[in-house]
Formats: structure tokens, C-alpha cells, sequence
């Protein structure tokens, strides 16, 4: 299934009970990864370019209706139905167990988009440009991808990357908290945590052994690195 | 051969088969005129598409491939007609196969070329198309072999190759004697391409045993690009796609449209080039016969796929089923009369398989539910699936409109220039069944040559 030479393997635990629904994250991704801001248009044709969406479902009858909210990004599976299907290996899948995304490679057949079963990988519809000021605040560190290219959260994999080389300068691995994607930095309720599941001392690792803990379409053999907690238990953050 | 007049001489065929070839009329003129407009007018669309983005489609998300790739499973579907025809019949033995083997090669491979255009046209980056290829570079990137499209690239490749040689193997009497009754670059073109055919016994020995063995290589060839096409959809985990019946289904689906679309080009050609003779009313009959067949198979497999689903009920699966019925029942409908209804009716009677207004009805309306069956395959599924917040539907651009549209002139296209160019109804093979049936006087009565057992 994998060959893990990396001393990490990169997941996510998002904790339902604790999200708000306030899409600070869904910000804070656009912002920090270079994606394109699309208009009213856009959105509403099914092209939107969001890396991290919350779903919003209605439960119960009025008066008595609650509302769930479910943010859903790329779950880098381990068996990832994205990668096989790739003709020219845009999408792989690298040591620390993220599915990556070469957007110089990507020749554009969103082959990968349908056979992704979460939905979550956004395809470049349209050439987008940034209004002013807009353009300037651009990360240095992140393609501005091209329109007919395939796109998706990398678990902001520029961060990952800086912090291991800030590491391996003091020759150590990178600690617990040390690196988080945008998203979770900015979760006011602390509702997505990240970090390095191959550590069973890392927060993301003893959450993910909660008992309240699921996959999303865990039926399918995908083996996400996400992990969603949600009810019952008595485990508490 | 019942219908055909007896003891025509081998000049008076040569002439009447060779007749296509005449000096074009005004009428071919004004045709490849109209052709060359639709298709001039598809590139507009494309080349819109390229320099625009996707967005000029009616692509989004979660439905990521619609009418492109629609129209590739159709033509690959189509190009199945002259395998069918030709190889199977040949091997079969079948004599009435004769007068339309070679335009049903010809469409093999004109369809194959037409399908190849679609999933390059449908990229994103159409100009990096390139990076599919495993060509040497210095970067050392090769193209990923797990993924099902770079084993349709492979296949089709394999059938363009292989359809072509196979259309090109069969010609080659024809092109000698074509040759020899013409002059001028006419006869610079057929002497080059008719590689110094004698007509000698030894030529003749090794030309049969070489077309039967193409006949039988091409069979294998046929049936594994179909199955890979269907293996684009089945080796996904997309709820309505992943399922182990899609390769015969897309096979038996493929010859379905491959011998709708014969009978509807035997009914052209026949009235094009006055070839009534040749194509009798008894040809029809053996055609829709074979309709019938390949259309009652094509409906078990749909009722297998369907029923499964249908009895298993699973949620997901059988919510793609659910959708595709209540958004697309006219379609739907249209395609289970145009498949099933209609062919498996009409064909039983012998009266209908000879009349040819009901056949070319029937033959087009086979493919036009053809194509609305591969849409129903690939819309549906993407539109629902596992995600029921990321639903979503598709209707089709002017520009994949027009692209489709621009296929279809692109194949007449080729198919009518072709015909202007080469023999298109197999001379050597039609004389040959003609030495055949030749019947002998004995005494007051007439009988058939013991040639005629072949």
C-alpha cells in the first residue's frame, strides 16, 4: 500500500462538535494558497475554486431545526482513487503521505476530479487574475495556477516544506505544532487540528484514536488522513 | 445472389464498380463544400475553447466530462462496424458480405480517427497533449501506465494502426486495377499504392491468407479497445460507473451502432453510386438480422446492469439511476425504444428487413439512442455522486455542440473524399463472387458452378 521513508505521515482531525461553521477557514485557504477569487458567476455555473468547503445540512422540523456543518477538503487518502488514474502523474503521491498535485504536469483530462468521490479537487474553468490590490499579496512560495490545470488543498505543503527545512538546520524532526496549513490556524474554535499521524504522541494522533472518530466514505477503502470526530464521547480536547 | 444479373462481363463490372471514381460532379463538389463549412466551423469552436478556457463548455463541478467524452465512446463505438462487418462475415464466409466490406473498413477507420480527436480536444491544456506520450525527454518523466486513459491511447493507437492496414491489405487488387484503367496522376497515385500487384497466382495466395489472418488479428483488436474505453468508467469508484458488466455491454453496445450505421451507409452508397444491383434487398434482410441479434443481446446486458442495481438498492448506486431517470426520461425513453423497442420489432419481419426506408429509419434511430446511451452513462453518474452537498448537472455548450456536429461532417468528410479516391465498393471481391455464382448451361436448364462452394 505505502512505502514510508518519511518519518511523517501528515493528517487532520476535525472535530464536528467544536465547528461553528464560521468559514474563517475557507478564507484563511484562499488567501494563504494562491487560489482564485471567483464571482457570483462562477459559483453558481459549479466552478467555484475553493479548496475547503463547508457543507451545510438542515436537521429536524421547524421550530426545532438544527444545522450541521461539515468542512470537507482533500482527505489525502493513502489509497487515493485521484492518483491511478492520472495519464502523466500530476497527481502522485509523496513520502509523508500526501496526494500532490504538479500543476506543470497537469494536462487536464479532471479525470481525477470525477473519480475523486469527496469532490474536492477544483478545476481552472476559467483564467482568473487578481484585482488591485489584490495581486501584490500573492504567496511568492505557491504557483498561480493557469486555467485548464487540475487544483486542490495540499495541506498547505509550503509551510510543511519550510518547516522541515528550518529542522533539518538544527537536525531534528519537525515537533508537534510546530507546522499547521492555514485552516487550522485560523479554526477559532480550534476545530481542525494538524500534525503528524506516524507520531502517537502527536495531538492529531491521539484524536484520532478518539472514540467519537469516523472517515468520510470510509466504505471505499480510501484510507483519508482526515479525521472527523462527532458525538457521544466523553473525550475532550 | 438472387437478385443479381447473371453473366455480367468482367469489363462491364469493372466499369460499374469502378464508376466512383469518375471525374467528381457538381453536386460532390457542393457537398465537400458544406462538409468543409460545418467542420471549418467546429475548428472556430475549438479554437474559441482554446484560447477561452473550459468555461465555454458546460463543464463544471462534479460533472467534469460530458459531450466530448460522449462523443469519443460513440465513435469508437461506430468504428466497430467495419470489423464486425468485414472480419467476422469474412471468416464466417458470408458472400453477401462482399459489396460493402470495403466501405465498412473505410468507416472503421475514418470513426477511429474522428474518436481519437475527442479526448485531446477535451483537455484542459490541449497543447500539452504531448505529455501522454512515452516519448524520451530529459526531464525523465513517462507518461503513467495505471492510468485507464493512457490504455485507450494505447489501444486506439493499436486500432487506428490496425483498421488502417487492414482497409489498405484488402484494397490492394482493387488499386491495381484501378491503375491500370487510369491515367495521369490517378495512375501515379494507384501504381504507388498498389506496390507493383501483378495479379499473379503466388500474389494471390499470400493476399489470401494474409487478409484472413488480418481478419482473424483484428477481431482481438476490436473487442479490447471497447473493453478499455468501458474500463475508463469501470475501473473508477464512481457510483453507476464501476461495474464489471461495462466491457461486454460497451462491446455488444459498439457493434450495436457499428451495424446500424453499415445498413445506414449501404443505403448511401447504394443510392450515391446506383449500386442497386449490388445491394439487394437480400442484403438488408442479412443486415437486420444481424441488428436483431446484437440488439436483443445489447438489452439483457442492459437489463443485467439495471437489475442488479435495482435489487441490491444501494443508496448511492441506485440514487445515479434514480437522477438519470427522473431528469432524463424523455432521453431515456427514446433510447429504449431506439435499442431495443424499435430494432427488436421491426426486425422480425422479414418485410421490413427488406424495405429500405424502414431500415435506414431504424438504423438511425439505433444510433441516435446510441449516443444518447453513452450520455446516460457518463452525465448521470458525475452529477450524483458520493458527495449529495457537491451535486450537480450539465447541459452541453454551443461548442461541444458544434464540435460534435463538426465530427460528424469531418467523418462524412473523409468518407466522401475517400470515395472519390479509391474503389469504395471491393471490385476483386464482388468479381470473385461473381465467378462463384457463374451458372453453367447443361442441356435446357441452367446450373450454378461448382465454384460456387468456397
Amino acid at each position: 500500500m505505502e512505502k514510508m521513508t518519511s518519518p511523517y505521515r501528515w493528517g487532520m482531525v476535525i472535530d464536528l462538535d467544536r465547528c461553528t461553521g464560521c468559514g474563517a477557514c475557507v478564507v484563511a485557504c484562499q488567501a494563504e494558497n494562491n487560489v482564485a477569487l471567483c464571482d457570483k458567476k462562477e459559483i453558481s455555473e459549479g466552478r467555484g475554486m475553493q479548496w475547503l468547503r463547508i457543507e451545510r445540512f438542515w436537521a429536524g422540523e421547524y421550530p426545532d431545526v438544527r444545522v450541521r456543518f461539515l468542512p470537507v477538503l482533500c482527505q489525502h487518502c493513502h489509497d487515493a482513487p485521484c492518483e491511478p488514474v492520472c495519464p502523466v502523474y500530476a497527481s502522485y503521491h509523496n513520502p509523508d503521505g500526501l496526494n500532490g498535485q504538479v500543476y506543470n504536469r497537469c494536462v487536464g483530462t479532471r479525470y481525477c476530479g470525477n473519480n475523486c468521490p469527496y469532490a474536492v479537487r477544483v478545476f481552472n474553468f476559467y483564467p482568473h487574475t487578481w484585482p488591485q490590490p489584490l495581486d501584490s499579496q500573492l504567496s511568492p512560495d505557491i504557483t498561480v495556477r493557469s486555467r485548464g490545470v487540475m487544483e486542490k488543498c495540499t495541506f498547505c505543503v509550503q509551510r510543511i516544506r519550510r518547516a522541515k527545512e528550518e529542522a533539518r538546520g538544527e537536525e531534528r524532526v519537525i515537533r508537534d505544532g510546530e507546522v499547521q496549513p492555514a485552516c487550522s490556524q485560523t479554526c477559532p474554535s480550534e476545530a481542525l487540528v494538524f500534525g503528524n499521524l506516524a507520531d502517537p504522541r502527536s495531538r492529531v494522533s491521539r484524536l484520532s484514536r478518539s472514540p467519537r472518530r469516523f472517515q468520510l466514505l470510509e466504505h471505499l477503502g480510501t484510507h483519508p488522513s482526515v479525521y472527523y470526530l462527532k458525538g457521544g464521547g466523553r473525550e475532550h480536547v | 445472389m438472387s437478385d443479381t444479373p447473371v453473366a455480367r462481363s468482367a469489363t462491364q463490372l469493372n466499369d460499374e464498380l469502378l464508376s466512383s471514381l469518375r471525374p467528381p460532379s457538381r453536386r460532390w463538389y457542393l457537398l465537400v463544400l458544406f462538409l468543409l463549412a460545418v467542420v471549418a466551423w467546429g475548428l472556430v469552436a475549438f479554437t474559441w475553447q482554446v484560447t477561452h478556457g473550459m468555461y465555454v463548455t458546460g463543464k463544471n463541478r462534479p460533472v467534469m466530462w460530458g459531450f466530448y467524452i460522449t462523443g469519443f465512446v460513440f465513435w469508437v463505438g461506430l468504428s466497430h462496424s467495419g470489423t464486425m462487418v468485414s472480419s467476422i462475415l469474412r471468416l464466417s464466409r458470408a458472400n453477401w458480405r462482399r459489396p460493402i466490406l470495403r466501405a465498412a473498413e473505410a468507416m472503421t477507420v475514418f470513426c477511429i480517427l474522428v474518436a481519437g480527436l475527442f479526448p485531446l480536444i477535451h483537455l484542459g491544456r490541449n497543447w500539452t497533449f504531448f505529455y501522454m506520450i512515452p516519448y524520451p525527454n530529459q526531464r525523465g518523466l513517462w507518461p503513467n501506465f495505471r492510468s485507464a486513459l493512457l490504455w485507450d491511447m494505447t489501444a486506439i493507437t493499436a486500432y487506428i494502426i490496425g483498421s488502417s492496414l487492414f482497409l489498405y491489405l484488402g484494397m490492394l487488387p482493387d488499386l491495381a486495377v484501378a491503375r491500370d484503367r487510369s491515367g495521369g496522376w490517378r495512375r501515379k497515385l494507384y501504381g504507388l499504392l498498389a506496390m507493383g500487384w501483378r495479379g499473379s497466382a503466388h500474389e494471390w495466395a499470400v493476399y489470401h491468407r494474409a487478409s484472413t489472418l488480418m481478419a482473424a488479428l483484428i477481431i482481438p483488436v476490436a473487442v479490447s479497445v471497447h473493453s478499455i474505453v468501458a474500463w475508463d468508467f469501470a475501473v473508477t469508484v464512481v457510483p453507476g460507473w464501476h461495474s464489471t458488466i461495462f466491457p461486454p455491454y460497451f462491446v455488444i453496445g459498439a457493434i450495436l451502432s457499428g451495424v446500424a450505421a453499415v445498413i445506414t451507409l449501404m443505403i448511401i452508397i447504394r443510392r450515391a453510386f446506383n449500386l442497386e444491383a449490388y445491394l439487394t434487398p437480400l442484403h438488408f434482410d442479412n443486415m437486420g438480422k444481424l441488428l436483431l441479434v446484437i440488439s436483443l443481446l445489447w438489452s439483457y446486458a442492459y437489463f443485467v446492469e439495471v437489475q442488479t442495481t435495482w435489487y441490491a438498492h444501494e443508496p448511492i448506486e441506485w440514487e445515479v439511476f434514480s437522477f438519470m431517470a427522473d431528469t432524463y426520461t424523455p432521453q431515456l425513453l427514446l433510447m429504449l425504444a431506439g435499442n431495443s423497442v424499435v430494432p427488436i420489432a421491426f426486425m422480425c419481419f422479414r418485410r421490413l428487413r427488406r424495405s429500405i426506408s424502414v431500415m435506414l429509419t431504424v438504423s438511425l434511430l439505433v444510433n441516435v439512442a446510441m449516443f444518447i446511451e453513452r450520455f446516460l452513462i457518463i452525465v448521470p453518474s458525475l452529477s450524483h455522486k458520493n458527495m449529495p452537498f457537491a451535486w450537480g448537472s450539465y447541459s452541453p455548450s454551443w461548442v461541444e455542440i458544434s464540435v460534435n456536429i463538426a465530427a460528424v461532417a469531418g467523418f462524412a468528410l473523409l468518407f466522401v473524399l475517400f470515395a472519390k479516391l479509391f474503389p469504395i465498393v471491393a471490385l476483386t471481391d464482388v468479381r470473385e463472387l461473381e465467378v462463384r455464382e457463374a451458372e453453367v448451361p447443361l442441356g435446357r436448364t441452367r446450373l450454378p458452378s461448382i465454384a460456387g462452394k468456397e
